[in-house]
């Protein structure tokens, strides 16, 4: 006589742990993800509300190579010593770290403008967050589309 | 010492906002590339990245790998007075490098 | 009665494709309708290129202008010390190579004429191919024809070399079975994953390669095609990518040279 191994609810959670089990060794353990990048803005942040707005990210829509990507990141800000921004910092969402880079900046600096270049490893979001010197935070994010060179070499990566 | 390229203008008006544009030679290496037996090739890069104008700081960077290889740089400070602009450069494995322009502000 | 051709549907078709083929295989880019891959670039990358203090491959320059002027090797010489200021000296050279090297019987490309240098003159070690130091001399003499068209040299020696040169581009290799010519001067202009195909022109070598993140040589550039097509490639300095080298000169003669040019 045929004797179950195990009712419909143990089978279930084995198969769900099966299941879960075959997720967590796809997913490759240092990517960063939406996650990531939350608590990345976190530690920055700390518990102060991000805003949207003031902070302009400048990015190509379409980058012929994900390795050296052009970027300007600007505040419309007077730059007086009472109304102008403390520090610029820039994240990514899917890169394996979730920062590009942080600026301090200060009234001397004149104009609250930056350019870089940084490497983006997929089609992702970028974002950038402002902090002024009344202690407000101001976010602004853009889709970038990544393609790649054609006839690459054997190279590391 | 690494090569760097500084392209700041050598007059300006006083209280004019210049441009100053940096670039130094530097691999970035990420620390996530692995070579070809798989092995993981350990971060090598540049993280801080700091301006003085006549000793007082204008400008502060902290990179992170996503920052491409040959860091470039550009921001802005206000003109306010003739003297020296320096840059300093720190990252892994000790590395530091320095460089410094003249200003003249009329 | 009908002839026989058009009764058969086979030599009938057989026809049709090779009229075909024949009249879809443009032989060579006409030359008022050549361009730069630096018409291909982004905005960006375009601003790279333009300005001084932005092009990486001006670090390499600023280096090979150290290298110029350092004394080396057993003769204790500098290349400054025989061919002065590089600005008048150097000044068109680049675009003409490579040049026949009457001791070897064969043309040599920039790289190796430095070598050459080194070893006869300098009595110092040759640079190896892609090493940081022959990339920024080779860098720096070649940045002295900047804005000077491609001339290559009127010499009957190099005919055959150039010949091969032009047969190695237009031969089938690899496991794609594709040509360089197929793509560079067949299908210019449209697109492949995500870029557009470019002529295919040496106009800015070495370059700075936002792949590479530094710069490289011609010929670590054909290697990447290669690879790219499947096929086997050569070792550094083989007379093969020399060969190649200069048909591709040949083929962007009167364009100009834009060392060190950024490409993506």
């Amino acid at each position: 006589m045929n004797r179950r191994l195990s009712s419909p609810a143990t089978r279930r959670a084995v198969l769900a742990a099966a299941g879960g089990a075959c997720l967590a060794l796809t997913v490759r353990p240092a990517a960063a993800t939406p996650a990531a990048l939350t608590l990345a803005i976190r530690k920055v942040v700390g518990e102060a509300d991000v805003k949207p707005g003031k902070v302009q990210i400048e990015l190509p829509p379409l980058v012929e190579n994900g390795n050296t990507v052009a970027m300007s990141v600007s505040v419309d800000s007077p730059m007086t010593p009472k109304d102008h921004v403390k520090a610029i910092h820039v994240f990514t969402e899917k890169n394996p770290q979730p920062n590009i880079i942080s600026v301090q900046l200060g009234p001397r600096a004149g104009r609250a403008s930056i350019s870089t270049r940084i490497r983006l490893a997929d089609t992702q979001k970028v974002v950038a967050i402002c902090e002024l010197s009344d202690g407000t935070f101001w976010s602004h994010s853009v889709d970038v589309i990544i393609t790649l060179g054609a006839c690459l070499e054997d190279n590391l990566i | 010492m690494a090569r760097t390229l500084i392209n700041v203008p050598p007059k300006a008006k006083r209280g004019e906002i210049i441009t100053i544009k940096t670039l130094i030679s530097h691999i970035m290496e990420t620390g996530f590339r692995h070579s070809n037996v798989g092995v993981r090739i350990p971060r090598d890069i540049i993280d801080t990245f700091v301006c003085t104008y006549n000793g007082e700081e204008i400008f502060r960077a902290t990179l992170y790998p996503a920052i491409a290889a040959n860091p470039f740089i550009t921001f802005h400070t206000v003109a306010t007075e003739s003297g020296t602009i320096a840059f300093k450069w720190t990252g892994d494995k000790g590395f530091s490098a320095t460089e410094s322009v003249k200003i003249t502000v009329e | 009665m009908t002839p026989r051709w058009r009764r058969s549907p086979y030599i009938l078709l057989l026809t049709t494709l090779l009229a075909g083929l024949w009249l879809s295989a443009r032989a060579e880019i006409p030359l008022n309708e050549r361009r730069s891959s630096y018409a291909d670039m982004s905005r960006d990358s375009k601003a790279m290129q333009d300005d001084d203090t932005s092009n990486p491959g001006m670090l390499a320059v600023l280096d090979g202008e150290a290298l110029w002027k350092t004394k080396a090797g057993a003769a204790d010489r500098a290349c400054a010390d025989c061919h002065g200021d590089a600005r008048a000296s150097m000044k068109g050279v680049a675009a003409r190579y490579p040049a026949f090297e009457a001791t070897l019987g064969r043309p040599v490309n920039l790289e190796q004429r430095i070598n050459i240098c080194r070893a006869q003159r300098q009595n110092a070690q040759p640079f190896a191919y892609e090493s940081k130091d022959m990339l920024a001399l080779s860098a720096f003499v070649a940045m002295q024809s900047r804005g000077e068209p491609i001339a290559p040299p009127d010499d009957p020696r190099l005919r055959s070399f150039r010949d091969n040169g032009r047969s190695l581009f237009t031969s089938r290799q690899g496991q794609l079975n594709l040509s360089c010519s197929q793509c560079h001067d067949d299908n210019w202009g449209k697109s492949l994953a995500g870029n557009t195909v470019t002529q295919g022109h040496p106009t800015g070598y070495p370059i700075y390669r936002l792949e590479w993140q530094s710069l490289g040589s011609l010929q670590r550039r054909l290697r990447n095609c290669m690879i790219g097509m499947r096929a086997e490639t050569y070792t550094y300095g083989a007379p093969e990518y020399v060969d190649m080298e200069l048909y591709l000169m040949w083929r962007a003669r009167g364009m100009t040279l834009e060392t060190p040019a950024v490409r993506p």
